[in-house]
Parts: C-alpha cells; sequence; structure tokens
C-alpha cells in the first residue's frame, strides 16, 4: 500500500535528509570555531554570485553529472558501482590517446572521436567487474573497488612510463594539440553576446552532459532495454521468469554505467586540463554516489545534486581561501549526504509515513 | 640478497601486516556477524586521528589508544545504527563512514593544531616502546634462529604482538564459544538465531562493537607505532586491501594472518625495489607490486583460485517476519 504520496517520497522526503546533512555540517562548522552563517554566505557568493564563480560550479556540476549518471544508471538495474573514479580514470586515458595520437582538423571532429574514446575506455574498465559478477558471482561491488586501485595503479605507470614526454619529471601526458582545445562556457555564451567570466574552465562538455541526462531518461523509462533494466533490479527472479537474460542485463548495465563515468574524462581532461595527469578524476568518482542517491536516480534530481555539489565544491574553495576552513569540509558535507540520503533513509521516511498515515486516519 | 637483507624486509612484513591484520580480523567479526563493512579504512583513518591526537595533548600513548578505539567505536555505532536499527544499506553506510573520517580527521586536525591536516610528531611517551624480548641479545649468536628471532621476532610495539595473539583469540572465540556459534549463526542465517529466542540485533551490535575494536588499535597502531603522528589520508587504502585480506582469507582468522603477513611482505618488498631487481635480474614496476593485492583479490573472487564464499545473510538487513 502506498503509505505516503508520491511528492513527498520525491520532493519532501529528500530535502528532510538534506536538511539534516546541512544542519550536522553546520554543527561541525560551529565546533571548529568559524561562523556557519558567514561561510555560507561566502560559498554563495564565491560559487554563484558571480559568473566568474558559476563557470567553476558549472565545470564541477558537468563531472557529477556523469559520475552521478553512471552511479543512477547501476542502480536501477540494483547494481552499486563504487567504482566511477578508476572508470573515470580510464575514461581519461581513452581521451589522452585519441587527442594524442591522432591529428584532428577541428574540435568537433575530435570531441566526438574524444567522447567514444572515454566512453569505451570506462566501459571497458566497467564489464570486467561485470562480467566477473555475472559469470562467476564475485561481487560487484568488492570488485569495483579493487579496480578503482588498479586503475590508479595502471594510469601511474602509464603516464610515468608510455605518455610522459621525455625530459619531463612531472608524471603526466604532453599537452593536447591546439585543435583538440574545446570551446570554453564563456566562449560560447560571449558570441551570442551573453556576458560571461572568461578564464574559467565550464565549457561544451555541459551541453553533451544535458543531452546525457536526457538519454538516460529516454533509455531507462521509454526502451524495452531501460524497462529490463528495471525489472531486474526490482526483482532478479522475476526478470528472469519474464526471459530477460542477467548476463545481458548486468553487462550492459555495467558497460553504460562505466561508459558514462568515463565520459566525465571529456570534461576535466580535455576541457579543462588538456593534457593528462595522476590522479584527475580528484574523488568526483564517489561524488557521484552522492549526487546519485540525492537525485533520487533520476537524470533530473541528478542534475539538481550536481549543481548543489559544484556549488560546494566551488564554494569550498572559496573557503579555503578566504577562511581557516579547508577544503575538506566538502567532504565532510559529502559523507552525511551520502549518510542521510543513503544509509539513515529509513530514519526519516518512518516517522513521515508515521504522520502521512495519521493524517489519512484523521481525514 | 643476504640473509639480513631478508630479515629486514620479514621485520617490516611483520610491521606493516599488523594493521592489516587487525582491520581484517575486524572486518572478519563484522562480515561474519552479517553485517558488510567497507568503512573499516575509514574507522582506522578516524582512529589514528585520535589516537595520534591525544597522544600528542597528553604525551600519553595509552591514553591515545583508547582514544582511537573511541573514535573507532562510534563511527562503527554509526554504521550499526544505520544498518542494524535502521535497516539502510550496509554498503553506502560504509562509504559515508570513509568519507567521514577522511573529512573530518583534516578539519578537526586543522582547527587544532594548525599543521595542514597534521598532529604534532610524537616523541617519546607519545609512541609505542619497541620491547625487546627476552634473550633476544643474548640468543643473536645462535646461527640462523637468532637472528631471525632478534630481527623479526622481537623489537616490535605491544600492538604487533597483540595483534598476532588476536588471531587465535577470534578464532577461538569464533569456533570454541557459545557466542562465537551465534554470531556466525546470525551471519548466515539470522532467522533461526532468532527462532532460539536470541537477539539478532544485539548481536550483531556486538559484532560491529568488536569491529571498532579492532579497527580502533589497527588505526592507533598506524600513527603512534608504525608511524610517529598523523598524516592526511595516512591509512592509505589499507582498509581496503584489508577487505581484500578478508575474501584472501575466506572469512577465517588464521588464513587472514596468512594473506596479511602475504600482503605486508609485498607492501615491505615494494620498499626495497633494489632487492627484488637483484633477486630476480628484471625490472619489476613497483605499480604493479602496488596493485598486486587488489589483482589478487579479483581472482580469488571469482573463483578461479579456489571458492570464497561469503556468509549468506551479510549484507541483508535482518526484518522480523510479522
Amino acid at each position: 500500500m502506498q503509505t505516503m504520496p508520491k511528492w513527498a517520497d520525491i520532493v519532501l522526503i529528500p530535502l528532510i535528509n538534506l536538511f539534516l546533512a546541512f544542519f550536522i555540517s553546520g554543527l561541525v562548522i560551529l565546533a571548529i570555531g568559524e561562523d556557519p552563517v558567514a561561510a555560507v554566505k561566502l560559498m554563495v557568493e564565491g560559487a554563484v554570485g558571480s559568473t566568474y564563480g558559476w563557470g567553476f560550479t558549472l565545470y564541477y556540476a558537468t563531472n557529477f553529472i556523469f559520475t552521478g549518471l553512471a552511479v543512477a544508471v547501476a542502480f536501477h538495474a540494483a547494481l552499486f558501482n563504487i567504482g566511477g573514479e578508476g572508470q573515470a580514470a580510464l575514461g581519461g586515458l581513452g581521451v589522452a590517446l585519441v587527442c594524442l595520437m591522432i591529428p584532428w582538423p577541428h574540435w568537433t571532429v575530435a570531441l566526438v572521436a574524444a567522447s567514444v574514446g572515454a566512453a569505451a575506455f570506462g566501459a571497458l574498465w566497467a564489464t570486467i567487474p561485470a562480467y566477473l559478477q555475472a559469470k562467476r558471482g564475485s561481487h560487484i561491488v568488492i570488485t569495483t573497488i579493487m579496480f578503482n586501485f588498479i586503475a590508479a595503479a595502471l594510469l601511474n605507470y602509464v603516464l610515468v612510463n608510455l605518455l610522459r614526454p621525455a625530459g619531463t619529471m612531472d608524471p603526466a601526458s604532453a599537452k593536447f594539440p591546439e585543435a583538440t582545445h574545446l570551446p570554453t562556457l564563456s566562449d560560447i555564451l560571449n558570441s551570442v553576446g551573453i556576458p560571461f567570466a572568461a578564464r574559467t574552465p565550464a565549457n561544451v562538455t555541459l551541453i553533451i552532459a544535458l543531452i546525457a541526462c536526457v538519454a538516460v531518461y529516454y533509455l531507462i523509462w521509454r526502451t524495452k532495454l531501460g524497462y529490463q533494466i528495471r525489472a531486474f533490479g526490482k526483482s532478479e527472479p522475476a526478470a528472469r521468469y519474464a526471459g530477460i537474460s542477467s548476463v545481458k542485463i548486468i553487462m550492459i548495465t555495467m558497460a553504460l554505467s562505466g561508459g558514462l563515468a568515463g565520459m566525465m574524462a571529456i570534461n576535466n581532461v580535455m576541457g579543462e586540463a588538456e593534457r593528462l595527469i595522476l590522479n584527475s578524476v580528484e574523488g568526483a568518482g564517489f561524488i557521484g554516489i552522492a549526487v546519485a542517491l540525492m537525485g533520487r536516480s533520476h537524470p533530473f534530481g541528478v542534475l539538481l545534486a550536481s549543481i548543489l555539489f559544484g556549488f560546494l565544491y566551488q564554494g569550498g574553495a572559496e573557503l579555503a581561501l578566504w577562511t581557516s576552513i579547508p577544503r575538506d569540509l566538502v567532504v565532510v558535507i559529502q559523507a552525511l549526504v551520502i549518510l542521510f540520503t543513503g544509509a539513515l533513509d529509513g530514519m526519516v521516511r518512518a516517522p513521515v509515513e508515521k504522520m502521512f498515515l495519521m493524517m489519512r486516519k484523521g481525514a | 640478497m643476504d640473509y639480513l637483507t631478508l630479515l629486514q624486509i620479514l621485520d617490516s612484513t611483520l610491521r606493516l601486516a599488523t594493521p592489516l591484520l587487525l582491520a581484517c580480523l575486524a572486518g572478519l567479526f563484522s562480515e561474519r556477524g552479517g553485517i558488510f563493512d567497507i568503512g573499516l579504512e575509514g574507522k582506522m583513518l578516524a582512529a589514528a586521528f585520535f589516537a595520534a591526537a591525544t597522544a600528542a595533548v597528553t604525551g600519553s600513548v595509552w591514553l591515545g589508544l583508547l582514544a582511537g578505539i573511541a573514535a573507532s567505536m562510534v563511527l562503527s555505532g554509526l554504521h550499526g545504527l544505520a544498518s542494524i536499527t535502521f535497516r539502510g544499506n550496509q554498503l553506502i553506510s560504509g562509504v559515508a563512514i570513509n568519507f567521514l573520517a577522511a573529512g573530518i580527521t583534516v578539519l578537526v586536525g586543522q582547527s587544532w593544531f594548525k599543521l595542514g591536516g597534521r598532529t604534532p610528531p610524537l616523541i617519546g611517551g607519545g609512541r609505542f616502546p619497541e620491547i625487546t624480548l627476552p634473550f633476544a641479545e643474548a640468543l643473536r649468536d645462535v646461527p640462523v634462529i637468532g637472528p631471525f628471532y632478534a630481527e623479526v621476532i622481537s623489537g616490535h610495539t605491544i600492538l604487533v604482538y597483540v595483534a598476532l595473539l588476536c588471531v587465535p583469540l577470534s578464532w577461538y572465540i569464533l569456533f570454541r564459544t557459545r557466542f562465537g556459534l551465534r554470531l556466525r549463526a546470525v551471519g548466515e542465517n539470522p532467522a533461526a538465531v532468532d527462532t532460539a529466542g536470541v537477539s539478532v540485533i544485539g548481536l550483531r551490535f556486538a559484532a560491529v562493537a568488536i569491529c571498532g575494536l579492532l579497527c580502533g588499535i589497527a588505526g592507533a597502531y598506524l600513527a603512534t607505532g608504525l608511524g610517529a603522528g598523523f598524516v592526511k589520508d595516512m591509512s592509505a587504502g589499507r582498509g581496503f586491501i584489508a577487505l581484500a585480506a578478508l575474501i584472501f582469507a575466506k572469512w577465517r582468522p588464521w588464513y587472514a594472518l596468512y594473506a596479511t603477513l602475504l600482503f605486508g611482505f609485498l607492501q615491505a618488498i615494494a620498499l626495497r625495489p633494489d632487492v627484488l631487481e637483484s633477486l630476480l635480474h628484471f625490472k619489476i614496476q613497483v605499480q604493479l607490486l602496488d596493485a598486486l593485492p587488489y589483482i589478487l583479490t579479483v581472482v580469488i573472487l571469482a573463483g578461479f583460485v579456489g571458492k570464497a564464499v561469503p556468509p549468506r545473510a551479510g549484507g541483508e538487513p535482518y526484518v522480523k517476519e510479522r
């Protein structure tokens, strides 16, 4: 029986969860002797108070949209892909190879090819754990964690031994050629007459991220495959009984998930750094977990949650710059969001359900 | 490679295996009780920080150990609250705990010590002293065994010996006591335990508490035994290696010892690439050694070398039938 209206489930409960997470974050700020109100003010000003701030907020958000969608797609099949970090790192390798190996005539062509490269490498890195889960029964969570570490070691090896230009000490690839540089958001907006701060990293990848949101929505709720994925996620035996191959669904879902995580690399590697560096993902793969949980695995929710985390990231950087609150505050907030929207969801849900039941009885 | 170099490597193997072993046994209790715990890393990190901070302020390493255990137990309590009481997703709760510890340690560390998230270096009573076992010096001249005893077995901090003693102790508790039987049962078939009139919730909280205790010792050892103070992210993935070792050990205490010694050995030898190169006559990539525990775990999990079967009710919150 539906105990509470739909809006409560998708709006009210996430908001209460979020409120609890932020409330405790505020207490943490108080506990280390800083003023939470001033901190929020500084974060808002720094992250969304100017187009310069937005340029960074949207750049981070773009990363999180990809990794969030990746986790969300896997959630629909009841798979917990914790390996977004490694998949995005491998995506970066795909982008770097595409950009460095082939002389591209124009960024548009390079972008398409790099997207394919990023998605393919990310997908490949996700399908190995998927295969091991589907065929050998090893737990996908553990394997994807292990693959994060293996990816880090692999990237370290490739950067130090293979991609590093001769004569440099830095474990990073060569700079990508000029023709592969993506137009930034300010280039695009200024060209249509909207003023937007230059020298910000948000770039054309944002549009691809938005397209990815729509595509994931369409896939999950408007196609046969999406139906199969959701059916499998709700009940594996029922899906099997209906003739849905579990091996096929696990493999395809994880490939999609890894591909999405990998595509994050066109934003950070191709769009921003314009070369492949060590640890280019910087934890965005893990933020995808928080984003997907908060967004209730719905692309629109993921989009909103990504912008929120983009705001937190940029705001956190501003805080670190102007106050003595380290950037790690964002990690704490991220942890609390995961805790309240993910693990402690039942704590909030039960009393709210009870409240609605009481209201119904009263009416 | 001469005998002394070998002994040095074995000595650091034991040092490096200790936190892995403690964390692995911690995970063993938790997972045998049906609670998956990927938050070992976070608990170790939090324990390391609070142990180092307390030891730095009070100058007493024992108070530091207690503080470390307390910090780890608080996180364990949180994990229990989320995954036992509110029947939340245990994996998600573990992820949250890892991030919480990573963030809080730096945040609080910066606020207390203003050293960029570090604690002041520990000196004197702030660290565990190395214990020379009886006759270590007298027996040093006995060929082969003497130096082995003096170099590898003797000369560690008390926590190393505690960790080693935890292995038979864990085995005894799990396989020879009533509590252990029940704990294992609650990880395999909680409904049966419930039917017998034993509290599933109570047992699972006990499992999680033991896990917190052991992770606390592991973390305290990192900051006050292996190192001398806390540095940001000092657990450096050890919680995950311990998790890997746990699977490698197929959730058994003695195998956990062997698995963590193996992984400790891999870490120790990664610190001495020169030795490895002279031994193998070709250069082995450090990155491969770093990744080896994880690769081995994947191989084991995939069942290519024996099958690792986790406790059957692991990860499932228990719901009483109505």
